[in-house]
């Protein structure tokens, strides 16, 4: 009997879960505790519990929560780079009669976890954080449509990002890439908790982010200031459009394949098995249904922060708005058309390939005439290399290469002698960071002093630029190499000596980036110390063009205290010339959601219920899943959710404003 | 000031990316130089479609250097044109240049994706011979396991693990699938990879132009193994093949299905097994995954589900034989019991129809 009670409470959790006995998981829970005891002792300290309730973790702010996706996403940059550095180092060192120091069942992990982190944890909390941040206030708006969605839709990705961390410690981690392919996923071949893991990491986060999705399409659509047509949106907001469509349309269709996995794990279904009927190839096809248009959700709103930096720093308009409107339409549809590209060689005829090689080409087109546009930009521009530019020439290089490899690799029988090399390796991360993390680096450069009221030290930015820059060629062009070499990928031993030396290289340039990282960091420090210094007062550090440099640095909480009214592209650009003044009286009160605690509660009760379900807790797990609805019930009985600023809290601070301006 | 540096940088970066993609001397980039034909017709491919493709990347790369450095902030001597944003022209060269690269590509893409496409059996030995109408390719059945892999010839009535060979100039013939998870058949000399999946087949063809003694390896992960899961594979002459045919039938032990579940236990880094003899049909039972003989194959499942299902119309379907069918094997059937209007308990176990 309280064996059986004992089983329903804690499922298959023992302290054998905890693995004392690896060193380096106990090194680094060491250094994780101690960093973590030491931030909790200066929140006690500086007593700033309070506000971090307050201010943040009850904010439905789409600043806040947009700063909040962004220091998630740097955060889990932490962990995933660690994990190329040790896989790097591994590959370096595992040749010959020496294995390295990541056995397979380690290695096996670092690898599946370096993948799904940094396109869940930290690529996707990126975009997000910054559509969330600069959407509304690019359209005149005071917040999304949703502000306690949003709320909610944050606390779920962090959720799952708890999730996948505690795996560190307790448990293990998925052993099977970052696609978790069956039958190797399934339970026959993996029956421990990092599957588990996994699956409730990535079902807990898609919630969040479908939800998010929803959000910022009725923001975009609903919200926008009078007199800016779609046709009169800034570009950002074209591609966060666009990559909220996207993300809509295609998380159901992961939230399916992950289910119907969790299906067979748990319920001793056969969708994905050998035997009873099973197909894996189904799997592949659901997965990459969904992983295809991901990567575009991923690279469309970099492309809008590009465009945004190169109209700003070329002081021009960005040539052809509406040939990048329509070539962002294009890429959002042709996204569809082309996953089977990830599968050539999974044997679906000379036709089948054809047809799907054929339309991943056709993706170039457009994709290469937003690449012309911002050529053309910069021509008859007048061209200053601020941070934020130079990351988005660095991407212009970069990411046009890995555009290139990637038509390569859309020929099916190139693609039969290139799949899961190291080639395929080098292309993916060259479009990725080439795209994504210069685009992350440049928005965050570029915003920053938006956010914060204080613009970040040029010098350590580039500092940052080109160690990442030049890290990047290093730690990837061998790998091209290595591919045209015949190496496959997620290798953790080596026989054939001559290949070291690639590795080696491989191993600088992945040293060099983590140079670059922590030049990032010092970037973030040192600015925060020498902030007068850095302080901007004018609310439109660059001279920019969008509506959201209309307002102070940083904006008000109600962003705008009045609505402005739109006349033309680039909105504020239009606004200084034509001489607009901004309202000094007249202020009215203003209606605001409030803050509340529910998102966090919800959200934290979900993390609690998947935790409970990978560890067969099933009573716990019950209780979570009926404590996560019952909380959701009980804040649909809140009707506070609202209240308005008194006119003459608004009157003080844009009279505060109107002091700095004249400051300036 | 930094342009300067992010130039020669960038330059140097550029040039040492196109120095290594042409291929360095004393770097074996056995994928653009093979001894196969198959993968010798890919190489090309890929040099050709690298080519096409920086008829526009050039100068995309070289525009941005020189927009970058003539448009710089200090240089006002260029021409500022702020509220330039439009051009007809320069919109229908920029879709247009892309479209016909593209449209080029997109056929090469047709044709190469048809003539090189691992189900069809080649017609050509290499690209001064075409296959003689009376040759028949050599047949190798491939069986990826957990972690090494498993060769049968079952013409030559051999098999082997983790050693494949094959004679120079003769079409090869693979049947491919795997034991427990996906993985997949690769060998760069030879050929592209092909998918080996569990109760799945396969095919690539392909034939090896030079004798040598080239690797072969898993190109998809399948678990702790994966590592060492490679294999060698030896092209050989007809007179050094026939050697080797012959040194397995006088080392080789029986492949039968016991053997073949113990080799289905999980190992890594599986040294060469040589089988003088394997036994009739487990190829066929390896991909229909009933070699244990304790339930039905695969194809009989399917067979039964085509004809109606385990209704009425599919007992002939449910009383066929099992695959396993040799003198002195222990006859078995795959039905326990039937019930019939005169046998309601279905006590007496059906015997099989001829």
């Amino acid at each position: 009997m309280s064996t059986d009670l004992s089983t329903l409470i804690f499922g298959r959790l023992s302290l054998e879960a905890v693995p004392y006995h690896e060193p380096i998981l106990v090194a680094t829970f060491a250094m994780v505790a101690l960093g973590g005891l030491a931030m909790l002792a200066a929140l006690t300290k500086f007593r700033l519990w309070g506000p971090l309730w307050r201010d943040w973790i009850t904010s439905i702010d789409h600043k806040k929560i947009g700063i909040m996706y962004i220091v998630l996403g740097v955060v889990m940059l932490l962990r995933g780079f660690a994990d190329a550095l040790m896989m790097r180092a591994q590959q370096a060192m595992a040749f010959g009669d020496s294995a390295g120091f990541l056995p397979p069942h380690h290695y096996d992990q670092v690898f599946t976890a370096h993948g799904v982190i940094m396109i869940f944890f930290v690529a996707m909390p990126l975009v997000t954080g910054f559509m969330n941040y600069v959407v509304p206030l690019q359209i005149g708006a005071r917040d999304v449509a949703f502000p306690f969605l949003n709320n909610f839709s944050f606390w779920m990705t962090a959720g799952g990002a708890v999730l996948v961390m505690i795996s560190l410690f307790v448990g293990e981690f998925a052993r099977t890439g970052w696609l978790a392919y069956p039958p190797l996923s399934g339970l026959l071949q993996s029956p421990d908790v990092g599957v588990d893991y996994y699956l409730w990491s990535l079902q807990v986060a898609g919630i969040g982010t479908t939800l998010s999705g929803i959000n910022l399409i009725a923001t975009i659509i609903k919200m926008r200031a009078p007199g800016m047509t779609m046709m009169k949106m800034p570009v950002f907001t074209w591609t966060s459009l666009c990559t909220n469509v996207l993300i809509v349309a295609t998380f159901p269709v992961l939230a399916a394949a992950l289910a119907l996995l969790t299906a067979d794990r748990y319920l001793g279904t056969a969708f994905f098995t050998n035997d009873l009927g099973g197909n894996a190839m189904l799997y592949v096809n659901l997965i990459w249904i969904w992983g295809h248009p991901e990567v575009y959700i991923l690279v469309l709103p970099v492309f809008g922060i590009f465009s945004e930096v190169v109209s700003t720093f070329s002081r021009k308009r960005l040539f052809g708005y509406a040939s990048m409107v329509y070539a962002t339409v294009v890429i959002t549809i042709l996204s569809y058309l082309v996953w089977l590209h990830h599968f050539f060689t999974m044997g679906s005829g000379a036709s089948v390939n054809s047809f799907f090689g054929i339309t991943t080409m056709i993706i170039s087109i457009p994709t290469g005439a937003k690449i012309f546009n911002w050529l053309f930009t910069m021509y008859r521009g007048r061209i200053s290399f601020d941070v934020p530019m130079l990351w988005t020439i660095g991407f212009m290089v970069t990411f046009t290469i890995g555009g290139m490899t990637g038509v390569l690799l859309a020929v099916p029988a190139a693609d039969f002698v290139l799949h899961n090399s190291l080639f395929l390796i080098a292309h993916f991360h060259n479009v990725i960071i080439g795209g994504v993390v210069f685009g992350a680096f440049a928005g965050i450069n570029y915003w920053f002093p938006k956010a914060f009221g204080f613009r970040l030290d040029a010098f350590w930015g580039k500092v940052s630029f080109w160690c990442w820059f030049v890290g990047f060629w290093v730690a990837f062009t061998p790998l091209y190499v290595l591919g045209l070499m015949g190496i496959t990928r997620r290798m953790n031993h080596f026989d054939d000596p001559s290949l070291q030396i690639w590795f080696v290289i491989a191993a600088i340039g992945a040293v060099i980036v983590a140079f670059g990282i922590a030049a990032f960091l010092v970037q973030i420090a040192v600015s925060i110390l020498r902030r007068e210094q850095l302080r901007d007062t004018t609310g439109d550090l660059w001279g920019a063009r969008t509506l959201e440099w209309s307002t102070a640095s940083p904006p008000p909480d109600y962003n705008f205290a009045f609505t402005p009214i739109v006349h033309d592209n680039d909105a504020w650009y239009d606004m200084k010339q034509r001489g607009h003044q901004r309202p000094t009286s007249g202020f009215k009160p203003i209606h605001m959601p409030k803050n509340t605690a529910a998102g966090f509660v919800i959200a934290m009760l979900a993390t609690a219920c998947g935790f409970a379900l990978i560890w067969h807790m099933w009573l716990p797990a019950a209780l979570a899943f009926v404590a996560t609805v019952g909380a959701a019930i009980v804040h649909t009985f809140n009707y506070q959710r609202d209240f308005h600023i008194p006119a003459d809290a608004v009157t003080r601070s844009e009279e505060a404003r109107t002091a700095a301006l004249a400051a300036a | 000031m930094n342009l300067l540096r992010f130039l020669s940088s960038s330059l140097a970066a550029r040039l040492g990316l196109t120095g290594l993609a042409l291929g360095l001397t004393g770097c074996d980039m056995v994928v653009m130089k093979p001894h196969g034909d198959i993968a010798a017709q890919q190489a090309q491919l890929i040099v050709t479609s690298t080519l096409l493709m920086l008829l526009i990347i050039v100068p995309v790369i070289a525009l941005t250097f020189v927009f970058a450095w003539r448009y710089r902030q200090t240089n006002t001597e260029a021409t500022y044109s702020p509220d330039w944003d439009h051009s007809t022209r320069l919109e229908l060269i920029i879709w247009g240049a892309p479209l016909l690269i593209i449209i080029a590509l997109g056929a090469i893409t047709w044709i190469s994706t048809h003539k090189l496409d691992p189900y069809r059996p080649l017609d050509r030995i290499d690209a001064q011979r075409p296959v003689a109408a009376d040759v028949k390719p050599l047949v190798v059945e491939v069986v990826a396991l957990d972690w090494k892999w498993l060769f049968l010839y079952p013409e030559q009535g051999i098999a082997t693990v983790n050693e494949l060979a094959a004679p120079v100039d003769r079409p090869i013939q693979f049947r491919i699938t795997s034991s427990s998870v996906m993985n997949a058949f690769y060998v760069p000399a030879l050929a592209g990879m092909v998918y080996a999946m569990p109760g799945m087949e396969t095919k690539l063809h392909a034939v090896i132009n030079k004798a040598g003694d080239y690797e072969g390896l898993s190109a998809n992960y399948s678990g702790a193994g994966f590592s060492g899961m490679h294999f060698r594979f030896l092209g050989l002459s007809d007179g050094d093949f026939a050697q080797w045919v012959a040194t397995n039938q006088k080392q080789g032990s029986k492949l039968d299905g016991t053997v073949y579940q113990q080799l289905e236990q999980p190992s890594e880094r599986v040294p060469v097994q040589r089988y003088a003899s394997v036994e009739a049909g487990l190829f066929g039972a390896i991909v229909n995954r009933c070699v244990d003989g304790k339930k039905m194959c695969l194809n009989q499942m399917m067979a039964i589900d085509a004809t109606g299902g385990t209704g009425k119309a599919g007992i002939p379907g449910l009383l066929r034989q099992p695959w396993r069918n040799e003198a002195g094997a222990t006859e078995r059937t795959v039905v326990a019991g039937l019930c019939t209007p005169t046998n309601l308990l279905g006590t007496s176990a059906p015997t099989a129809k001829p």
